[in-house]
C-alpha cells in the first residue's frame, strides 16, 4: 500500500488536542505518526498542505444516497464522490431507501455497490421495524450481524408509543443504538413550513416546535425505562434543545445532533415559494437558531450532520407545499462549518471535533481522530478558498440547495480514506 | 420579503400575484383605473378595445364559479379572446404536471394566464416559468393570496367609505384557510387604514396573525365594537369534521353576524362578504340581505376591478413591443 506524507500543513486532532504544523505519515493505510520526523521514511507521495488544515475525515451521521430505489434522484457512486470531495470519509446511510434497509440483503447490495464505488465506508442504519410501517420490529440482531451500525426509523412514524417502548427493548438487549427523529405525526400533519411569522403570511401549513419537542420529550422518558442509547437526530428548535440539556444533566445516555443548515438559516431567510428550502424539519425562527448554536457551547448538541438529502430537478418542481423536502448539502458542510468559526460561534477544533470526533464516539467508530495506529482517514482543506456552488464545482446529482449560485468560504483539497487517496482537487477547476 | 417579480424594472405590474410589495400608489391606481371602467356596465356598449387580439386562458386547478365568470367577462369587455381551462387535480398531482400544463399552452401564443390553484405559491411557481411576455394574475392560491378579491374590497369600501385613514375593519371567521383575508391585511395596511382586527376563535387564526399588523380577538361583540366596516369570510363545512370547531350552532353563537351583534358596530357600518354565503353559519340572512350589507355591490365591481388589472398588467407589454 501506497506510503503518503502529509507535510507544511497545520494539524488538528482535537480528540488529541493537536493543533501544530508537521508532517503526517501514512503507511498501511494507517496512521503512522504526526508531529515528529519518521527516518527513512520512503513515502511514495507527498502532499504538500503549506497553508493547510490536516484534520480527521469527516464523519457525517445522515447521508441519503437515493440507491437502491431512488436513482433518478442520485446514486451510490454519485453520492459517494460528493462526499469524498467534501472531505467525508464515514457516512451514515439512513435505512429508508427502497427496499427498506430491513434485511441483510439490501445490506450486502448497498456494500456490493461502495466497493464498486471505491467508497468501502459507508454505514447503513439498520430499520427499526420492518419496512419502517412502524408496527413490527425489524430483526435488529440479523441486521447488526450483517454490519448495521445503528437503528431508526428515519422519518416514518411509529404507530405508538408500544412500539418505540418494544424496539428500544429490543434494540438495547443487542447493544444497538438507535437515531430517532423526533416527530409527532399528528402535530406535523401535512406541514412543510415552521408555524411562525412566515407561514402565517404566505398561508403555509404549518409545523408548530412541539411536533418535534413532544415526541422528544417521549422518546427521553422511554430512554429512562428502557436503558436504550439514543442519539437524536438533527433537531431543530429551542425545545428539544433544552429538554436534552436537562436530560443530559439528569444522566441519561443520549446524544443529538443538528444539521448544518440549522445553524445558518432561519424562517426570515427563506425566498418565498423558493422550494430549495423546503425542508423537514423546517427552518425556524431566531431563538431557535440561537439555541442550536448555544447548545455547542454547553454540551447539549455533539455533532454537526449535513442532512444530505439530493433531489431530481422534478422534485422541486411545483408549488412549495407539493414539492419534496430535503437539501443536497454534504458539499457545503465544511464551508458552512468553517463560517461557525468565523462568527465565532465556536472554535475551529470544536467545529472539527463535532464533525470527527463527536461522531465518531456516538457511533463507536474507530475514527475521528489522527492517533497513531488509527485508519488514515484525513481531510486537506484550504479554509481561505472561495468557490461558486455551480455545476463544475458540485459532484452530488441534486442542485437542491438553498446555496445554489452562491460564494462559500473554505474547500477541501484532499481527502484520505484508509489510507487511499479518494479525492483531490484538481486545481484548474 | 416577497421578491417584486410582479415588477417591471419601471415599477409597472407585469403580473399581479399578492399585494405583497405593492406600495399605496400602485393600489390607488388600480383603484382609479377600475373608477373608470365602473361606469361602463350602464352604456350599451360594454366593450373597449384595450386588448382586442390578446388570448388569456382562466385555468383553474379548483373550482370557482363567480371568481371565474367575473374574470371572463373583465377580459370580454376589454376585447380579449377567453378560454376558460378546468383542470382536474388532486393533491397529489406532480408539479411536473403543472409545469407542463403551462409549457403546453404556453405553445399556443398565449398572453395572460388567470390561475387558480389549491396550493400556497402556485401562481408565484407558474409567473416564474412562464415565458417572460405572458402576464400571471393570481386568482385564488391555496391559503396565501387572492389580490383581485382584495382590490374590489377594497374598491367596494372606497367607494361606501371615501377614506381609508380613519377607518377600523373587522375580518370574522376562517382566517387561518383564508387567502381572501391574507390580501385584504396587506391592502388595508398598504391603503392605511387606522385599524384592523381579525375575530375567530384560536383554532381558526395563523400561530403567528399579529405578526401580520392586526389586532386578533376573539370575541365578536367586543371586537365589533365602533367598527366602520365588517368582513364576514365563508365557514368551510369540512372545518367542522377536523377539531377546529365543535359545531355549526356553537359557531354561530360565538362567530354569526346577527343583527343584535351589528348594533356594536357605528351606525352606518357596511357588511362585506367574499361569498358564497353560508346563511345561519356566519350571517344571519337579515343582515345579508340588511341595508348594511353590500355584498352583492362586491359582487359587480369585482368585474371592473379585474379589468383594470387586466389591462394594467397588459399595458406594460403593449409600452414594450
Amino acid at each position: 500500500m501506497t506510503k503518503i506524507l502529509i507535510q507544511n500543513g497545520r494539524i488538528i486532532d482535537p480528540a488529541n488536542k493537536i493543533d501544530a504544523i508537521g508532517p503526517l505519515y501514512i503507511q498501511e493505510g494507517k496512521i503512522r505518526d504526526i508531529l515528529v520526523n519518521v527516518a527513512n521514511f520512503q513515502a511514495d507521495q507527498v502532499i504538500d498542505a503549506a497553508e493547510q488544515i490536516v484534520c480527521p475525515g469527516f464523519i457525517d451521521l445522515s447521508i441519503r444516497l437515493r440507491e437502491p430505489g431512488y436513482s433518478h434522484k442520485g446514486s451510490i457512486l454519485s453520492e459517494t464522490r460528493a462526499a469524498a470531495s467534501a472531505g467525508v470519509t464515514s457516512l451514515c446511510l439512513p435505512p429508508d431507501t427502497k427496499p427498506v434497509i430491513d434485511t441483510p440483503t439490501v445490506l450486502e447490495f448497498i456494500k456490493d455497490k461502495a466497493e464498486k464505488a471505491a467508497y468501502p465506508q459507508i454505514h447503513c442504519i439498520g430499520a427499526l421495524t420492518q419496512r419502517l410501517a412502524g408496527t413490527e420490529l425489524s430483526a435488529m440482531f440479523a441486521l447488526k450481524q450483517a454490519g448495521c451500525i445503528a437503528v431508526s426509523n428515519a422519518s416514518e412514524p411509529l404507530m405508538n408509543l408500544l412500539i418505540l417502548r418494544r424496539a428500544m427493548e429490543y434494540a438495547g438487549s443487542h447493544n444497538l443504538l438507535l437515531m430517532y427523529r423526533a416527530n409527532e405525526a399528528s402535530l406535523s400533519s401535512n406541514g412543510c413550513a415552521h408555524e411562525g411569522a412566515m407561514a402565517s403570511r404566505y398561508g403555509l401549513p404549518g409545523i408548530p416546535e412541539a411536533a418535534e419537542s413532544i415526541a422528544l420529550a417521549q422518546c427521553l422518558e422511554l430512554a429512562e425505562l428502557t436503558g436504550c442509547r439514543v442519539h437524536f437526530c438533527q433537531i431543530s428548535c429551542k425545545q428539544s434543545a433544552i429538554k436534552i440539556q436537562q436530560a443530559k444533566k439528569y444522566g441519561l445516555n443520549i446524544t443529538a445532533d443538528v444539521a448544518i443548515h440549522q445553524l445558518h438559516l432561519t424562517e426570515d431567510d427563506i425566498t418565498p415559494f423558493d422550494s430549495a428550502y423546503h425542508v423537514l424539519p423546517p427552518f425556524r425562527s431566531e431563538i431557535d437558531r440561537k439555541y442550536l448554536q448555544d447548545g455547542f457551547a454547553n454540551g447539549t448538541f455533539d455533532a454537526i450532520s449535513s442532512d444530505h438529502q439530493p433531489h431530481d430537478l422534478d422534485a422541486k418542481l411545483g408549488a412549495f407545499p407539493e414539492t419534496e423536502s430535503g437539501i443536497a448539502a454534504v458539499e457545503t458542510l465544511l464551508p458552512l462549518t468553517l463560517e461557525l468559526t468565523r462568527k465565532t460561534i465556536m472554535s475551529l477544533p470544536k467545529a472539527i471535533a463535532s464533525l470527527t470526533h463527536k461522531p465518531a464516539t456516538i457511533l463507536g467508530l474507530n475514527a475521528g481522530t489522527l492517533t497513531p495506529g488509527f485508519p488514515a482517514d484525513i481531510c486537506i482543506f484550504n479554509p481561505e478558498t472561495i468557490w461558486t456552488v455551480n455545476p463544475e464545482n458540485w459532484r452530488s446529482a441534486g442542485r437542491n440547495s438553498p446555496y445554489w449560485g452562491k460564494n462559500l468560504q473554505g474547500r477541501v483539497t484532499c481527502t484520505i480514506q484508509a489510507g487511499k487517496i479518494i479525492y483531490q482537487l484538481n486545481e484548474k477547476s | 420579503m416577497m421578491r417584486n417579480i410582479q415588477l417591471t424594472e419601471q415599477g409597472r405590474l407585469k403580473h399581479f400575484l399578492t399585494i405583497e410589495g405593492l406600495d399605496k400608489n400602485l393600489l390607488t391606481e388600480i383603484l382609479d383605473t377600475a373608477e373608470s371602467f365602473a361606469g361602463m356596465s350602464e352604456h350599451q356598449v360594454k366593450k373597449v378595445p384595450l386588448l382586442r387580439g390578446k388570448t388569456i386562458i382562466n385555468l383553474f386547478f379548483e373550482s370557482s364559479t363567480r371568481t371565474r365568470t367575473t374574470f371572463e367577462l373583465a377580459a370580454t369587455r376589454l376585447s380579449a379572446d377567453v378560454l376558460n381551462m378546468n383542470i382536474a387535480t388532486s393533491a397529489t398531482s406532480k408539479g411536473e404536471s403543472l409545469l407542463d400544463t403551462i409549457r403546453n399552452l404556453e405553445a399556443m401564443h398565449v398572453d395572460m394566464f388567470v390561475v387558480r390553484h389549491a396550493l400556497s405559491g402556485a401562481a408565484h411557481f407558474i409567473a416564474q416559468h412562464t415565458a417572460p411576455h405572458i402576464s400571471v394574475i393570481n386568482a385564488g392560491d391555496g391559503q396565501h393570496s387572492h389580490p383581485t378579491q382584495a382590490m374590489l374590497d377594497m374598491f367596494t369600501i372606497r367607494q361606501l367609505k371615501k377614506d381609508f385613514s380613519k377607518l377600523k375593519v373587522a375580518i370574522v371567521g376562517d382566517i387561518l384557510h383564508s387567502r381572501v383575508a391574507r390580501s385584504q391585511i396587506l391592502a388595508l395596511n398598504t391603503l392605511g387604514v387606522a385599524e384592523v382586527r381579525v375575530i375567530a376563535p384560536k383554532t381558526l387564526l395563523p400561530a403567528q396573525v399579529k405578526t401580520m399588523g392586526v389586532i386578533d380577538l376573539h370575541d365578536l361583540t367586543e371586537g365589533l365594537t365602533d367598527i366602520d366596516v365588517i368582513i364576514m369570510l365563508r365557514l368551510q363545512k369540512e372545518r367542522m369534521n377536523s377539531a377546529f370547531l365543535p359545531s355549526e350552532s356553537e359557531y354561530f353563537r360565538c362567530f354569526g353576524l346577527t343583527e343584535a351583534k351589528l348594533k356594536q358596530a357605528k351606525s352606518d357600518v357596511i357588511v362585506m362578504h367574499p361569498g358564497p354565503i353560508n346563511r345561519g353559519v356566519e350571517i344571519d340572512s337579515n343582515v345579508a340581505d340588511g341595508p348594511h350589507s353590500v355584498i352583492l355591490q362586491q359582487v359587480s365591481n369585482g368585474i371592473a376591478v379585474r379589468m383594470a388589472i387586466m389591462s394594467m398588467t397588459m399595458k406594460k407589454q403593449g409600452a414594450a413591443e
